[in-house]
């Protein structure tokens, strides 16, 4: 029972609600710091949104977790740019993407590293051990690849899955098929036989965008 | 005498104390775990890449099969997103029926989760006496939406429909009631010697390895840390609400299990407000532009301006303008946030779900570790893992 009482008493109202907001000192801090290697700050709908040089990266995330308190990787992915309506031709291909969060601080910030195909970035995951499954993620759909990433395994697909799925190269169908096998008695792959339709279209031409 | 060697143990995927579609490879040294490493993906349905694929409408029920034990939770998150790029807000009685029902949502994951937990650990009861109140909050989910489950209630621009008549008289009921429910689940396991054996002192999570490891709701609570987004960065009407947050101190499976139930008894004071309020303020439910919501059934028939909007509205979909946002909630799990890129068309160009129980189980080696393998089951369970969204 005495535990139970003790946990009423640590309940608390209005935690952080009027936590004083300031404008992004990590931004500065940033800019001073790497210089030249932050690329763009974009103030962003919800939180602000800073594009670095892909070297710096475990650096600015251990800059930013010990002097601004970006105590948690919130999320980590990556996005494929290769269709995106005016992206520039010699821009990278993938960014990966990081969503900090600072819970002393009520803020977030989100970062981005643009890379190419051949092209490693570092891993973050002697910043925060979370990164390891976010970034085998990231490997798994996208074949970004992390440098000193302790387990760089595929994670969502089947064990020997072949291809990067979320690539915007990759089929919404897929490439393969599983069937179970009368004959062998197993559960084997096959080409894919499905059709790619498209019942609506991305973009209708002349319509009222209003 | 024998050499004595490692023993590695495959749990799953096909286990019922693995909640789903989990397979754990254990590494065990007698009863002992050396080290888990579980296989997730076994209920990957490649839902982002099935969201580039469809209109903003079509991407709403892909939601409610995220985390298939909190649907409308999965949805709100999606709903501020959107709304968040369209530069709109929902009107006042929409966000408190979103408020409203994504509490009753709360209540529904935390029965679904204490309900299994009890079982796993072996008090049947339990189980029985949270499938009871589910039935309630389903006959709501109904409703309003006309699915028990998978309702595709909260939509970008508000909710679907206004709530039907004599609904809130229902619900009210309900939140008399439920406090007494809680003390029954109380009654069967706080004090319970069995359940406290299994539970106290087991899985101990530090403040630091709680924020390393990027747990978020109950998990982060249970450690100690008063964090909670329906506090800290509220969304829709939940800075109008009056509520508490529960926190743990030693930040084991048990206090885990207490700031649970405590949060079921903070929904429903929640609930209990939104009652209220939506019982004396009458008005819009979604906004007026039927560019982004469909006009009434009733309007269609009659005008031509309607009938276009609901045809354009059911067909190419709205578009979204170029941007990109992360929106996340207060899901009963933790933080479910949805990163959006737009790119000005009908569909997304790219959407991320951030799941809480992704980062959760990936702490599950680290939770294990040292324990026994009667442990991991209990382990599992204070995680309040569903695949739908770990795999997505």
């Amino acid at each position: 029972m005495t535990k139970k009482n003790s946990m009423e008493e640590k309940l608390q109202d209005d935690i952080g609600a009027d936590a004083p907001y300031d404008p992004a000192p990590e931004v500065a801090g940033l800019r001073k710091r790497f210089g030249a290697q932050v690329l763009s700050v974009e103030a962003g709908i919800d939180c602000q949104s800073v594009t670095l040089a892909r070297e710096c990266i475990v650096e600015a995330c251990h800059y930013l977790k010990s002097e601004h308190g970006f105590e948690q990787l919130m999320d980590l992915c990556g996005v494929d740019r290769s269709t995106y309506p005016g992206w520039p031709a010699g821009a990278p291909r993938f960014q990966v993407v990081y969503h900090l969060l600072s819970l002393s601080r009520n803020h977030r910030i989100r970062l981005k590293v643009g890379l190419n195909e051949r092209e490693l970035v570092d891993s973050v995951t002697e910043v925060w051990p979370t990164a390891n499954w976010f970034e085998r993620e990231a490997f798994d759909l996208f074949g970004i690849i992390f440098n000193h990433h302790p387990d760089l395994r595929r994670l969502l697909t089947d064990y020997g899955f072949e291809g990067h799925p979320l690539r915007k190269d990759f089929p919404v169908t897929g490439r393969v098929e599983m069937f179970f096998d009368e004959s062998q008695w197993r559960c084997v792959y096959r080409p894919n036989e499905v059709k790619l339709r498209q019942l609506i279209q991305k973009s209708w031409p002349g319509v009222d965008r209003g | 005498m024998a050499e004595i060697k490692n023993y590695t143990l495959n749990f799953g995927p096909q286990h019922p104390a693995a909640h789903g579609v989990l397979r754990l490879v254990l590494e065990l040294d007698g009863e002992v775990v050396e080290r888990a490493d579980p296989h997730i993906g076994l209920l990957h349905r490649g839902t982002e890449k099935l969201f580039e694929e469809k209109t903003y409408l079509q991407n709403l029920p892909y939601f409610d099969r995220f985390d298939y034990v909190s649907m409308m939770a999965n949805e709100h998150a999606y709903a501020l997103a959107v709304e968040k790029l369209l530069g709109i807000e929902a009107p006042e009685r929409a966000q408190y029926i979103r408020v409203m029902y994504a509490e009753l949502t709360r209540i529904l994951n935390h029965c679904m989760w204490l309900g299994a937990v009890a079982l796993d650990i072996g008090a049947m009861t339990v189980f029985l006496f949270c499938f009871r109140e589910r039935e309630d909050i389903f006959d709501y989910y109904e409703a309003v939406s006309g699915a028990r489950m998978h309702a595709s209630y909260f939509r970008p621009g508000g909710v679907a429909k206004d709530l039907p008549e004599g609904l809130l008289e229902r619900i009210k009921g309900f939140t008399e009631r439920f406090p007494g429910y809680v003390d029954e689940y109380e009654t069967l396991l706080t004090e319970n010697r069995i359940w406290k054996q299994r539970n106290v002192d087991i899985a101990i999570v530090d403040q630091e390895a709680a924020l390393a490891w990027g747990f978020t709701g109950p998990m982060i609570r249970g450690s100690g840390i008063a964090w909670d987004l329906r506090k800290t960065q509220p969304y829709d009407v939940y800075d109008k609400m009056d509520f508490d947050i529960p926190v743990g101190v030693t930040g084991d499976c048990y206090d885990r299990y207490l700031v649970r139930v405590e949060e079921m008894r903070q929904s429903n004071r929640i609930i209990e407000q939104c009652v209220d309020w939506l019982s004396k303020n009458p008005g819009p439910v979604k906004v007026d532009d039927y560019k982004l919501t469909s006009p009434p059934r009733a309007e269609m028939k009659a005008d031509m301006e309607a009938l276009i909007h609901h045809f354009k509205y059911f067909s190419e979909g709205y578009h979204v303008p170029e941007g990109e946002v992360y929106a996340a909630v207060e899901h009963p799990k933790g933080e479910f946030g949805v990163y959006l890129i737009a790119d000005g068309s009908n569909k997304p160009y790219r959407m991320k779900v951030r799941a809480a129980g992704f980062a959760h189980i990936e702490a599950l080696d680290y939770m294990c570790r040292g324990h026994m393998i009667a442990d991991v089951v209990a382990i599992l369970g204070t995680q309040d893992i569903v695949f739908g969204e770990v795999d997505r």
